[in-house]
């Protein structure tokens, strides 16, 4: 036996792939290079990305944050960088920025909205997130109450009676509907607290108030402004119109006549006027039709009005996600003997819901950004303060870095929103 | 058209609720503040500092009546209003009085059911250019592109000079101040045109001021000042007699400085005492303390002070006194006598 053999009796050892087939160049190749036209398009971007970051990159960064003035800012950007260049003046940013952020909430009670939003995610959390305790939602209940404590201040009792409404219905329909059924019952609910709020809420809570005065400093809402006032607007319009969007959709897919007349009445109405005429209605219209004298809180009309509209806007987002579930469904719901309430409740809205999920959240990233229609009417929302910032003699002139600021912020928040929306449906996804 | 007689009509149809309910002198007593419509921000005019304090020409009215009649130049409260809603305001009853740079004109006073109260600024449509263009007059700027701002009387001006004097333009329409100065410094159109005071402000905040120069026309009269509900002539009274207290006070050599001198007995001068309410009862006849032309004074300095402080020469702005100089310095302020 000779000791030749013909095969490898050994593995070689392994050899660097070539150049052109791993790492960095194959990507290159594969993704940026593959054609022709490709490469061409590629150096095309490049060239573009090129001339737009050679000029923002250096406007962005050879800045100042500590004038206290356009021209100062100007003088001091000449100085550091040379003549002739152009550099934003973020100071402004830093002199502002409790003003963009509070608007023109008292400074010594800052404290009141920081607690009020780290309380919003508090409320948020078991919503958002099914992994946490649900005994947490009863605290997402109470919040709305909490948080117009908190901005608005004033007496403790005005919200808890506001609440004690609620409770009144939840009662009213348990006693009714035990004894006569459901529909009294529902329209019992409906209308307690409306005659609760409407006629006895006002002396009760003043009753209350002189016997056991608690409360905190009230704040006017011409104080509100900045981004506290676009997330109130915008976070209370989401909250809202979810649910309020859920009955009006299953309101126009009733068979009862009138509960389907006045729902799609009302979503065709809201649906064809513009939100900015909305606006006006509740800025200017409705100091004409209200008795002289009262006074109406302009931050809670356009609260109303904005919450109206993103309903209407939520209600056909979510007929569209009832249309899409196959008639099975509501079949086999029945033939579970299961009422209207169960059977939409635990198989219907579910999966209606789930289909319209990516619908919702961007009617809600629509919704937060229409907030800043608001400084048409005069609100100082963030754009409406850039036409204040810009009234100080000392800051006339700063455009870019005010919108910047204000786009950033906005992005921040509505890419969070859609980032949330995304991780939901992956959470949700059954047809694997 | 069609818009101001529909604000005309719903500012009618709310007057009838507004002679029912007490006057507004009555009422802003018993609040114990002035409810203020102010711009939402003009340089000079009306602004709110990092603190939320309001300071400005037209603030500076407000502070003064509320001074006359509550004595405190703090108790007011402003209300930011935007060129579209500034009238409704008024008209239901949401503002006691409106200092936001408002054109006196006929319609407003007449149609629109409110009273204009004086005129705080004399004011005129004016055109700003590049030099680089290389004109001299407003009637070289034939075949012109030029940024106007919508739904103000400039834009009706602007059409009127161009049709007389039989040249032609290409407007640029934008929406706010802010918009057209970004729009003309990057060249989208020649000519920028709005309010003399306005210009003056915008090119102050320009990187190179001296590049670009405001024409010698100025093709409109825009007399600013504030105004009051049609029907509650008390309430009127004061704010016009407010307003002329300043101005009075100017010519009559009254200034923060010397006023509580001045007010501590009776002087020499006649017309000084009854107007610091030393002699005579005109404070009465107002409804209002003796002391309240004092008051107001004191808020703020007289017409002059108030003008030098907010937009006169020595500011960012730096508007010389001109047309609003006093009648004895060639200027157009001329208030009735105090007596």
């Amino acid at each position: 036996m000779s000791k030749l053999s013909y095969v490898r009796t050994e593995m070689l050892p392994e050899q660097a792939p070539p150049v052109a087939q791993a790492g960095i160049v194959k990507w290159l190749r594969e993704n940026l290079f593959s054609s022709i036209p490709n490469s061409i398009l590629t150096l095309a971007s490049l060239a573009f990305l090129y001339v737009i970051l050679s000029h923002v990159l250096p406007w962005m960064f050879q800045s100042s944050w500590t004038a206290n003035s356009l021209s100062e800012c100007r003088s001091m950007i000449a100085a550091a960088y040379g003549e002739g260049t152009h550099g934003a003046c973020w100071a402004v940013i830093r002199e502002r920025f409790l003003q963009l952020v509070f608007g023109f909430y008292p400074a010594e009670l800052y404290w009141r909205p920081i607690v009020a939003f780290i309380l919003m995610l508090v409320a948020l959390a078991p919503v958002l997130f099914d992994k946490l305790p649900r005994k947490m939602l009863w605290f997402s209940a109470i919040f709305p109450f909490l948080c117009f404590w908190l901005l608005w201040g004033g007496s403790i009792w005005v919200p808890i009676v506001a609440l004690a409404g609620f409770v009144l219905g939840g009662v009213a329909y348990a006693l009714i509907g035990a004894k006569f059924g459901n529909l009294p019952a529902t329209i019992a609910a409906f209308l307690v607290p409306v005659l609760w709020w409407l006629l006895l809420a006002n002396p009760v809570s003043n009753g209350l108030h002189s016997i056991i005065p608690l409360g905190l400093e009230a704040v006017e809402s011409a104080k509100f402004g900045g981004f506290m006032l676009s997330v109130l607007i915008g976070i209370t319009g989401i909250v809202m119109s979810l649910p309020i969007g859920v009955l009006l959709a299953l309101g126009r897919q009733s068979d009862l006549l009138i509960v389907k007349a006045i729902c799609v009445g009302f979503i065709e109405f809201i649906r064809g006027v513009p939100l900015i005429t909305l606006l006006f209605v509740a800025s200017v219209l409705l100091n004409y039709f209200l008795p002289p004298g009262t006074t109406f809180d302009i931050i809670l009309r356009v609260i109303i009005m904005v919450t109206l509209f993103a309903s209407a806007y939520m209600a056909e987002v979510i007929r569209g996600g009832l249309a899409a579930l196959p008639k099975g469904q509501y079949e086999g719901a029945d033939s579970l003997g299961l009422d209207f309430w169960q059977s939409t409740r635990l198989i219907i809205m579910p999966q209606a819901l789930k289909i319209s999920i990516p619908s919702i959240v961007s009617t809600f990233i629509g919704l937060f950004k229409d907030t800043v229609l608001v400084s048409i009417i005069g609100l100082l929302d963030p754009i409406g303060l850039t036409t204040n910032i810009r009234a100080d003699a000392a800051w006339n002139g700063i455009i870019w870095e005010l919108y910047g600021f204000i786009a950033l912020v906005f992005f921040i928040f509505c890419f969070s929103m859609s980032r949330y929306s995304m991780y939901l449906e992956r959470k949700l996804q059954t047809s694997h | 058209m069609k818009k101001s007689t529909f604000i005309g009509t719903v500012a009618a149809a709310t007057l009838a609720a507004g002679f029912a309910a007490a006057g507004t002198l009555d009422e802003v007593k018993a609040k114990g503040f002035l409810q203020c419509g102010v711009t939402t921000g003009l340089v000079g005019f009306a602004a709110a500092d990092a603190n939320g304090n309001w300071d400005g020409f037209d603030v500076a009215v407000c502070r003064a009546v509320a001074a006359a009649v509550l004595g405190d130049p703090q108790a007011v409260k402003f209300t930011p209003t935007t060129g579209k809603t500034r009238f409704t305001a008024l008209a239901s009853g949401e503002i006691d009085l409106l200092a936001r740079n408002t054109t006196w004109t006929f319609s407003r006073d007449v149609d629109l059911k409110f009273t204009f109260v004086g005129v705080n600024y004399y004011d005129g449509q004016g055109f700003m250019v590049p030099k680089a263009l290389g004109v001299s007059s407003a009637k070289d700027l034939d075949t012109a592109t030029v940024c106007i701002q919508t739904g103000t009387t400039t834009e009706l001006n602007l059409a009127d000079f161009f049709r007389s004097n039989n040249i032609s333009y290409e407007p640029v329409p934008i929406e706010t101040n802010a918009e057209a100065q970004a729009q003309y410094l990057a060249g989208a159109c020649d000519v920028y045109t709005t309010d003399a005071s306005g210009l003056a402000a915008t090119r102050a905040t320009f990187e190179n001021p001296g590049d670009h120069v405001v024409l010698p026309e100025i093709i409109s009269k825009e007399p600013l000042g504030p105004l009051v509900r049609h029907g509650d002539d008390q309430w009127a009274d004061i704010a016009r007699w407010t307003l002329n207290a300043l101005i009075t006070a100017e010519e009559l050599g009254i200034t923060s400085a010397n006023i509580k001198e001045a007010a501590m007995s009776a002087g020499d001068n006649p017309e000084i005492n009854r107007l610091l309410g030393t002699e005579g009862n005109l404070g009465e006849m107002l409804g209002l303390s003796a002391d309240w032309a004092k008051n107001a004074i004191a808020a703020g300095g007289n017409y002059g002070e108030i003008f030098e402080r907010n937009i006169g020469e020595k500011t960012a702005i730096g508007i010389s006194r001109g047309l609003n100089a006093q009648w004895t310095n060639g200027g157009l302020l001329y208030s009735p006598p105090f007596r």
